[in-house]
């Protein structure tokens, strides 16, 4: 389905989550982190930034891996997007819902 | 490949994978090949029975063996432990200085337990009010404790994913249920099943059918919860968003790693599995490497049975890339898991990478006779009667009737894709 995004249409999943990462750009992350309560710092971009380049060189993010990122630690990945911070760090990046393995 | 000389064939872990994937190869009965399987473990586990272990509903005599004797006399068996893979010069080096020279190299070190992972863990309460039931002495620790335990709090917890046999986790919270009922202490113990998931399982199907048998059972679930720490002063978990659950008594499924010698061989991930083709099982990184079972880093279950299909398709292109012939991409993510229920009765579940667990009928779209995401008491009876399966069909690679490598879609009642 469609969405539109600061003032763009794009396509979304029913999770709200970018179907084509090539739509993304930086107003449409500022909108869905601001639908998500968050104000995007420095910090926030870094981690934003590092998750688009994992995603590029088909490399699938976990919580662990941006903890070893050297970006932020855990914790502090906690703080920067509360409830669900790899769910909502990927929706604001542009890219898909983050699967769990089984 | 050259096929006037031997090809060495070198497996690591006589586990699961390990065991029948040596059985396997040794039954292609090829005379150019020499296969050896190294372990430094003398025992074999069934370790399907780490979860009954704690109830008291298992010997501990039923689900250890040794090693040695399940592996086919035409394989060369070593019990040593390895230093490393170094995979540039196709040796592996033992710990005592010695070298195993390869030209093809099986991979199957399995996963384990690292409770280290996780800050207090192994704090003052470890194996004394904390326990684990993925390693034999966890288990039998956690046995010992509840023979005289008098209720309060009981946590079920993962700490992260990917995990062996994911289900285990439910699997003990209905066990518990059912054996605080029978002892007539239900009603002083409470119990809570905590999980970085969002529900009972990642699944959509399963995860309503399962956290809906939670329900029903008075379990409660606290979704999302990755733990930061715990604390063993406050006997509590601690997320790393603040949240705290308390406990009386918390038996944790610590994070899953691969080998540390995968570590120092330099191919693995962050959890030291191994980068691996999800449907050839070649490892990425060299084309003489291979991985089976839960050493892979595929998006597949970490169970017994995904590691018994993988050695069938695996077998397959071993012999194929000696030939010199192309891989066959045949493996499908396949699983094949009976979930225990509780009062007698057990559910099925059957699901790869593209296809979730849901119902319908197994092995025969239609007939069953056993019922898949339904409890029932067949399913019990069909998970007791595994273990013989275990030691007497699958670990010796001997043909299992009816079940095939590929996971089928006839009798399932599929609503897309």
């Amino acid at each position: 389905m469609e969405q539109s995004l600061a003032g763009q249409t794009v396509s979304v999943d029913d999770g709200g989550y970018m179907t084509d990462s090539n739509q993304w750009n930086g107003e449409i992350a500022k909108d869905i982190a601001q639908q998500l309560g968050i104000e995007l710092s420095e910090q926030h971009w870094a981690v934003i930034n590092w998750l688009r380049e994992q995603h590029a060189q088909g490399v699938e993010a976990n919580i662990r891996k941006v903890g070893n990122s050297g970006i932020v630690n855990i914790k502090e990945f906690y703080l920067l997007f509360p409830n669900g911070p790899l769910k909502n760090a990927s929706k604001i990046a542009g890219l898909p819902k983050p699967t769990s393995c089984l | 490949m050259n096929t006037t000389k031997t090809t060495k064939i070198l497996i690591l872990g006589a586990g699961t994978a390990g065991t029948i994937m040596a059985n396997r190869l040794a039954k292609q009965r090829r005379r150019d090949w020499d296969i050896q399987i190294i372990d430094e473990q003398a025992t074999h586990y069934y370790q399907p029975g780490f979860l009954f272990l704690p109830f008291g509903r298992i010997t501990e005599s039923a689900i250890t063996r040794q090693r040695a004797g399940f592996i086919s006399k035409k394989v060369a068996y070593t019990q040593k432990p390895i230093d490393k893979i170094v995979a540039d010069q196709n040796k592996v080096l033992l710990t005592d200085g010695s070298e195993l020279p390869y030209d093809v190299l099986i991979v199957a070190t399995g996963a384990q337990i690292a409770p280290e992972e996780t800050p207090g863990l192994l704090g003052d309460l470890w194996h004394k009010q904390i326990f684990d039931f993925y390693t034999f002495e966890g288990a039998k620790a956690l046995r010992d404790y509840l023979k005289d335990w008098q209720g309060g709090r009981l946590v079920v917890h993962i700490t992260e994913m990917p995990i062996k046999c994911p289900v285990a986790p439910l699997e003990f919270s209905f066990l518990a249920d059912d054996f605080f009922k029978q002892k007539k202490l239900r009603d002083k113990v409470d119990i809570t099943f905590v999980t970085p998931l969002t529900g009972a399982f990642t699944k959509p199907v399963a995860s309503a059918k399962l956290g809906h048998l939670l329900e029903e059972r008075n379990i409660t679930v606290v979704p999302e919860f990755s733990v930061e720490h715990i604390d063993n002063a406050q006997k509590k978990l601690v997320s790393y968003d603040g949240q705290e659950v308390p406990f009386d008594l918390l038996v944790t499924v610590p994070t899953n790693k691969g080998s540390a010698a995968v570590q120092r061989s330099g191919l693995g991930d962050e959890l030291n599995f191994i980068p691996t083709d999800h449907h050839t099982l070649q490892s990425k990184a060299y084309q003489n490497i291979f991985v089976v079972g839960d050493a892979t880093n595929v998006p597949a279950s970490k169970a017994g049975s995904t590691a018994h299909f993988e050695t069938e398709i695996l077998a397959e292109n071993i012999a194929r890339f000696v030939d010199g012939q192309e891989l066959k991409p045949a493996f499908d993510g396949h699983a094949n898991c009976f979930v225990e229920s509780g009062n007698g009765k057990a559910l099925l579940i059957d699901f790869g990478y593209e296809v979730e667990p849901v119902e319908g009928t197994f092995p025969f779209a239609g007939i069953g006779p056993l019922q898949l995401l339904k409890e029932s008491r067949l399913n019990h009876l069909g998970k007791k009667l595994f273990r013989l399966i275990y030691w007497y069909i699958l670990l010796p690679a001997r043909p299992l009737p009816f079940i095939t490598a590929k996971l089928q879609l006839s009798g399932k009642k599929l609503t897309k894709k």
